[in-house]
């Protein structure tokens, strides 16, 4: 495996003729949780799509698992072991849950099998019949990182997964972090909740006006608190 | 009125609304998928027709390798018109493809009129569906039993491949979230490719089907068009099932109605479809918008 899971350099994104992303540079190892934090609208959800190929205009250096992915469609980055939960969740309203379980095909093997999902979300075992639609947000959030896991994707890709949930919910969130860290996957988070964040990542890159403006470890998190509520105007 | 007459016109509607069905289905996923209004389905069918009548005039292959062989020919010609043109479209206004394909559907008529005139080609029952039975009440055509039965199978397992195969799945979900479903690993403009080339395969089958009927006629398709965008508005645009179903009542609704009030069997179905219009715009299968 390349030293780097992810390696981005000098990535810039547009929307249409407007210029979002300047010269993003960031590093993921494997097996860590690195988070990219930032105030609204700096371009954190933009990174994450830029990174998995679905922003249209973007230039720089995309490398997952030492392969080039710059000018890659996303079907193309998904199948180098990329899993990508995005934050509007994505739950299919026309299908069940087991059919949104089962949908994304397998990427590579080892990953969760249906037993060890229900296992781990006792709720979608008992919703197995219900419609897309009709799951709560924690639930869907649940489905949306749970789907993920099913493919064996070793990279994952997660935007604001504790946005808008309940905290009894997005501690369930934070357990299933620490379940997919333990076995070895990395993860790239983007996540309003600092706290949350806080808890469950090694690194945290912090974003402001879509560039990269600061790198805080766990360890000196203590240390940069003032700093860190700055950025994220607390 | 004898019930020679009146199941007579049972089946003359059931292969009305066989035609209607296929047609309508093509229309459906074509729509569901691209949201694209495929005015040039009429096109297809007729290509469909003559494909199976070239194959047969200029290199004596018969109905039944035709049967395949022409809509392969169709789905392909379809997928290369979808990748080169029709795709430009798909983030316009519906209006913009409803018109690009009525372009396309007009130029492809005309050529074939050019080439060939109006006056239509026969195309003659395949061997082994001449003849008929008389089944005491009606006499039962062979060649029109096998069109119900074979579009019916046609229809019923399209139905099944989209709404239970996981391909299908694939179809609904890149319907719903196609940027989410290209993030899973699959290649959706590959898959809306090969949609586009199936649903314009229904029409080019239903052409086969409807060439020993009808003769070959450049025209043919400009005739069932409008009709086949009624039944998909009262089906509900989008529906795979709204299609089958309600091509089939409308076909055999039309048919009666031509035993009962033949004034009105050219209207019968645009009178339903104005009625479902206002009561339930979204087609009596279709959902909300």
């Amino acid at each position: 495996m390349p030293d780097q899971v992810l390696e981005i350099a000098g990535l810039n994104g547009w929307y249409g003729e407007s210029h979002v992303l300047h010269g993003i540079d960031l590093k993921v190892a494997p097996g860590e949780v690195v988070t990219l934090i930032g105030r609204n609208g700096v371009g954190k959800t933009t990174t994450l799509r830029a990174i998995m190929g679905i922003l249209a205009k973007r230039e720089g250096t995309v490398k997952v698992f030492g392969a080039e992915t710059i000018s890659l469609p996303p079907e193309r980055v998904a199948r180098l072991g990329v899993g990508y939960v995005p934050e509007e969740r994505g739950i299919f309203a026309s299908l069940t849950v087991t059919e949104n379980l089962m949908l994304p095909p397998v990427l590579a093997p080892g990953g969760t099998t249906l037993d060890e999902i229900y296992r781990l979300f006792p709720n979608l075992k008992e919703r197995a019949r219900s419609q897309g639609s009709k799951l709560s947000g924690g639930e869907q959030q649940m489905l949306a990182i749970a789907r993920i896991l099913r493919t064996g994707a070793r990279f994952l890709l997660l935007d604001e997964p504790t946005e808008g949930l309940a905290p009894v919910i997005v501690q369930q969130i934070g357990v299933v972090l620490e379940t997919i860290k333990s076995k070895g996957l990395t993860v790239l988070l983007v996540e309003q909740n600092f706290r949350f964040a806080a808890n469950v990542a090694d690194r945290h890159y912090v974003m402001e006006s879509g560039k990269i403006v600061d790198m805080i470890t766990k360890s000196e998190i203590a240390g940069k608190m003032e700093r860190l509520e700055e950025y994220l105007g607390v | 009125m004898s019930a020679m007459a009146l199941f007579g016109q049972l089946l003359l509607g059931l292969i009305n609304g066989s035609f209607y069905a296929m047609l309508s289905l093509g229309l459906a996923i074509v729509f569901g998928l691209l949201g694209i209004v495929n005015a040039a389905q009429g096109a297809f069918y007729m290509l469909g027709a003559f494909f199976a009548w070239m194959l047969g005039q200029y290199l004596g292959i018969g109905y039944w390798p035709s049967l395949l062989l022409a809509p392969i020919g169709v789905a392909l010609f379809g997928m290369l018109l979808e990748r080169t043109i029709i795709k430009r479209v798909y983030n316009l206004d519906h209006l913009y493809g409803l018109l690009l394909t009525l372009g396309l559907f007009q130029i492809i008529q005309g050529l074939f009129v050019y080439w060939y005139g109006t006056s239509g080609q026969p195309y003659d029952n395949p061997p082994g569906l001449t003849g008929g039975h008389n089944l005491g009440f009606m006499f039962m055509p062979n060649y029109r039993a096998w069109v119900v039965v074979a579009s019916l199978i046609l229809c019923f397992g399209t139905w099944f491949a989209i709404e239970k195969t996981r391909l299908g799945a694939y179809l609904r979900a890149a319907t719903e979230n196609p940027t989410l479903v290209r993030s899973f690993g699959i290649n959706v403009p590959l898959l809306v490719t090969l949609a586009f080339g199936g649903g314009v395969a229904l029409a080019g089958v239903a052409g086969v089907l409807a060439a020993p009927i009808y003769q070959v006629n450049p025209l043919m398709g400009g005739n069932i068009l409008i009709t086949v965008f009624a039944v998909v508005v009262i089906g509900g645009f989008g529906s795979i099932l709204g299609s089958i179903v309600t091509g089939l009542v409308l076909g055999v609704l039309e048919g009666f109605s031509k035993v009962f009030y033949p004034e009105a069997s050219n209207m019968v179905i645009f009178a339903i479809m104005i009625v479902v219009l206002m009561a339930k715009p979204q087609g009596l299968f279709g959902r909300e918008r």
